[in-house]
């Protein structure tokens, strides 16, 4: 079994960790640096649950190996603070169970910085890649253009 | 009121939106071993052997764990082995474990398991296992431990019968001047929450059994584990961190038992068996499927007379919780009308599926599609508007349910008064059918439901309330928090109960079968109901506790003291008063004389009145209280390819009283989401061996971000005197209507009869072309 042991820069720390070329993103995040708020929801790519961001832009964790991740600017929920998006997400009721929220709030946040006049149907582009199950989306999407207008406006 | 009502902010918000909220698979040590599971590749064959030899010989192997040896499970009939034995009876069920240092090790010492499997002919369908010369799924069908109310037929693929014998059937066919038939059928689908189950079990050398589980059942799992293996009850404790997502389908009892096998064949280390999503879907126990027949009576005026039911449920290859699921559909089996003669059969079938859980709303959405596509028949026979033709004969107080419950102003919601504001909801009065061009039509359909919550007669519920030095409370409830929001909703009963802010009172998230009270399970709609009860009294007995030490402090007797803001004072001049934080740990006199003590307040409820069912006539009162709604659903319909899309998708329900508004709606519009993805795309589909093809959200393709409707939401307010401030149930009952509304939106726009789920155009099509 090959290992590698990498750097990683994530939330602005720089990581040295001890993978297998098989190991995913998603996996040495969360086992071997306990960031545990993305999440497993399909390794496969269908539900969003582990979106992060990476140099900016969303990106499903359990599609990445953690070796493809050395040299880039990788960013979990971990790493957002009081941002207008999960203020939105808490007042508008954007989640019930929560598990979903970390991939929906890194898919928002990223929306917002890279696509700040979203219309609907950019919205729908990006946002239809997550799955939540509890709510009716009509909650998140008040939050998202919520966050938006609030974006706009500062 | 203060508290009650208020879009309270959840009080796990901020641990939710920074990834700091902790759910089973998040707690992590790095001397946890891996379960993985090997799942059978056929819906039913006989397991001839098993070699593990090659597998031993991975790397990082710790044991090895097959089925023989293990005593049956299930929790009304014990016929489930843990790892399946002699025979497989669906496809992904769990035939062996392997623990391993590292889940990767345990998958590739998985894969080198050689089991040799003979095919047997597989029970397709409940109408398939009911048929006189289908294959038997259990051979010995008469040998298993159950439950007294359990009625199995041995020799056949019935596991439970339940007989609604109400009325006189020759009577009502004569009074009926026109009947209506329809059959109807659905495959399982998966409940799909986000976070798939995990489970993790860890034996100490004192014999304690300690297990992490994502379950809306901990205390369930406590006491099966105890039964099935003969374990001290007191030794084992089940924590329960935040749910994500159950809907019913972690109410059922099944990781937890393999990982404590798991555990127990490495020495009590700690294993854990976390499912990947097609192991959560094939393996896990799955949303339950149905083959229902439904005969309805009417007078010319629309009045119904009689209903002749008869519904075959797909339980599955176990019958689990699917002998309970098969009884909720008998009690509620007419849907919300007053009729005088019933007659239903109510099957528990084995089938070589995956077993059945609980999915929200309990056999009710089920029901409800089969019952309400029936009702737009006999509307469209009668030439009746539906909505008016549902109004007409709408169960009122007065009346009695199928197991001939006195129905009064408390124990049934106002159905008439949901069905007046959905006409306005969705403006009902411009007619069900608008031509927008000559492919496009955009059609309404509805329907109503009832629900009651068939839970064990004596299942309990326990409070307690603990104070901190600055008088600000803790509240400890055994109800789990699955996304519901229940535990800010018992924060702010207790603030309006003690006249408080409700940031002064802190919750218990998580559970632990030790430490915190019991609440049987986390479903049915029975969190608030129960544990709210269970809160006031309690809230109750702290009120009494500070009152009998303030008495004391301010010279003054109980009966002129009043609490509010986290004081006593006396009624007439409230400057007369004393803080909580001085008496909630004894009140200390200025010479350090104290008097007084830790106030701990407890409340317990338990539902009253319940009664088994008559195995003959089901007689009996199976819930305490029926919430009503009333649905509407809207598509635009393409008549060139019979796509659509949804609209709007409207739900009136009778609440009694919305204790939270915008977590309210957030439970009605997110179970109408469920509801419309459950009809209209869900749905598992098998080959000829009975193997589940679409495992996978790929395949597997739940409503996603703008595919769904404009939702409207309205309430009626008729309290239940039972319940906390006369709050109903009202976590399931979005869903409840929403299959059938579709359908029956969909059979007018497309001018067919829909009797499948899912809705799919393939369905409109196949029916049209008369062949489904």
């Amino acid at each position: 079994m090959k290992l590698h042991t990498i750097q990683l820069k994530i939330n602005d720390e720089q990581q040295t960790v001890t993978v297998r070329s098989g190991d995913t993103l998603l996996y040495t995040i969360r086992k071997q640096l306990g960031l545990t708020g993305a999440k497993p929801g399909c390794l496969n790519g269908d539900c969003g649950a582990c979106t992060i961001h990476v140099d900016g832009w969303p990106m499903k964790s359990c599609l990445m190996m953690a070796v493809e991740g050395e040299g880039k600017q990788i960013t979990t929920i971990e790493g957002l603070k009081d941002t207008p998006i999960q203020q939105a997400f808490v007042q508008h009721f954007a989640f019930q169970c929560g598990y979903c929220t970390p991939g929906f709030i890194m898919n928002g946040h990223s929306l917002l910085q890279k696509k700040p006049d979203a219309d609907d149907s950019t919205i729908k582009e990006w946002l239809e890649s997550n799955i939540c199950r509890c709510t009716s989306y009509s909650e998140i999407e008040k939050a998202i253009k919520f966050a938006l207008e609030k974006n706009k406006s500062s | 009121m203060e508290v009650i009502g208020k879009s309270v902010i959840r009080k796990e918000a901020q641990d939710k939106v920074t990834g700091q909220a902790q759910y089973t698979h998040d707690y992590h040590t790095s001397k946890k071993l891996s379960g993985r599971v090997v799942l059978s590749p056929y819906g039913h064959a006989r397991i001839l052997s098993i070699d593990t030899t090659d597998a031993r010989k991975v790397p990082g192997v710790r044991a090895i764990i097959t089925g023989e040896q293990l005593p049956l499970t299930g929790e009304s009939m014990r016929d489930r082995p843990p790892l399946a034995t002699d025979k497989v009876r669906y496809h992904g069920e769990a035939v062996a474990i392997v623990v391993a240092d590292t889940p990767n090790q345990g998958d590739l010492a998985a894969s080198l398991i050689q089991i040799q499997y003979e095919v047997l002919p597989v029970v397709h369908t409940p109408t398939q296992a009911f048929q006189q010369n289908s294959p038997l799924v259990h051979e010995h069908l008469g040998e298993y431990e159950r439950e007294k109310d359990v009625y199995p037929v041995p020799g056949t693929n019935i596991a439970h019968h339940v007989k609604i014998r109400k009325g006189n059937m020759e009577k009502g066919w004569g009074e009926s001047s026109v009947t209506v038939e329809g059959d109807y059928s659905f495959s399982p689908s998966d409940h799909a929450a986000m976070e798939t189950r995990s489970s993790t079990a860890e034996i100490t050398p004192d014999g304690t059994i300690k297990i992490i589980t994502s379950s809306q059942a901990p205390f369930m799992v406590k006491q099966l584990i105890a039964s099935y293996f003969d374990e001290d009850i007191g030794k084992i404790v089940v924590d329960t961190p935040l749910v994500g997502g159950a809907y019913g389908g972690k109410a059922s009892v099944q990781l937890e038992i393999l990982a404590y096998l798991s555990s127990r064949a490495v020495g009590g280390r700690a294993v854990e068996i976390f499912n990947e999503r097609e192991q959560d879907m094939m393996m896990s126990p799955s949303h339950i499927g149905l083959d229902a027949k439904i005969k309805i009576g009417a007078d010319h005026s629309g009045v119904i007379k009689a209903m002749e039911i008869q519904f075959l449920w797909d339980g599955g290859a176990y019958s689990d919780k699917a002998i309970d699921l098969t009884r909720a559909g008998a009690v509620d089996c007419t849907g919300p009308y007053k009729v005088d003669h019933v007659w239903c059969d109510s099957y528990c079938m084995y089938t070589n599926h995956t077993y059945a859980a609980p999915f929200r709303g309990f056999s009710h959405s089920e029901l409800s599609f089969a019952v309400e596509r029936t009702l737009d028949l006999l509307a469209k026979k009668l030439n009746m508007d539906p909505l008016e033709l549902r109004e007409r004969n709408a169960i009122q107080p007065g009346h009695t349910t199928p197991t001939r419950v006195l129905l009064n102003q408390s124990n049934v919601g106002n159905l008439q008064e949901c069905i007046s504001k959905l006409r306005t909801l969705i403006r009902w009065e411009e007619g069900p059918v608008r031509e927008i061009n000559e492919r496009l039509v955009r059609v309404k359909g509805v329907s109503c439901s009832w629900k009651t919550s068939t839970i064990d007669s004596n299942a309990p519920s326990g409070v307690i309330l603990t104070f901190n030095r600055d008088g600000s409370i803790n509240l400890m409830s055994g109800v789990v928090e699955i996304g519901t929001g229940t535990k800010t909703v018992l924060a702010q009963i207790l603030a309006e109960k003690l006249k408080m802010d409700v940031d002064k009172i802190h919750v218990r998230m998580t559970v632990d079968t030790q430490t915190t009270p019991e609440h049987w399970k986390t479903v049915a709609s029975r969190g608030i109901y129960m544990a709210g009860r269970a809160l006031l009294e309690a809230a109750d007995d702290v009120i009494a506790q500070l009152k009998e030490i303030a008495s004391i402090v301010l010279r003054a007797p109980i009966e002129d003291l009043e609490v509010a803001h986290m004081k006593v004072f006396t009624r007439d001049d409230p400057r007369i008063s004393v803080d909580f934080k001085d008496i909630c740990y004894g009140y200390q006199y200025p010479n350090g004389n104290s008097i007084g003590g830790q106030i701990i307040g407890r409340g317990n409820f338990i539902l009253r009145h319940l009664s088994h069912l008559d195995p003959e006539t089901g007689e009996g009162n199976p819930g305490p209280e029926w919430t009503v709604a009333a649905y509407g659903v809207e598509v635009e319909f393409d008549r060139r390819d019979l796509t659509y899309r949804l609209i709007k998708a409207a739900s009136v329900i009778d609440i009694g009283i919305v204790l939270n508004e915008k977590a309210a709606l957030g439970q009605v519009m997110g179970a109408m989401s469920m509801g419309l993805s459950f009809a209209g795309r869900e749905t598992f589909y098998y080959d000829e061996f009975g193997r589940v093809l679409n495992p996978q959200l790929r395949t597997y393709r739940p409503i996603r971000y703008g595919e769904n409707p404009e939702y409207l939401v309205d309430f009626v307010y008729t309290p239940d005197l039972q319940a906390a401030y006369g709050a109903r149930g009202v976590g399931e009952h979005g869903l409840l209507g929403m299959p059938s509304a579709l359908g029956n939106a969909l059979s007018l726009a497309a001018n067919v009869s829909l009797h499948h789920l899912p809705l799919t155009p393939e369905l409109i099509w196949k029916t049209k072309a008369g062949n489904v």
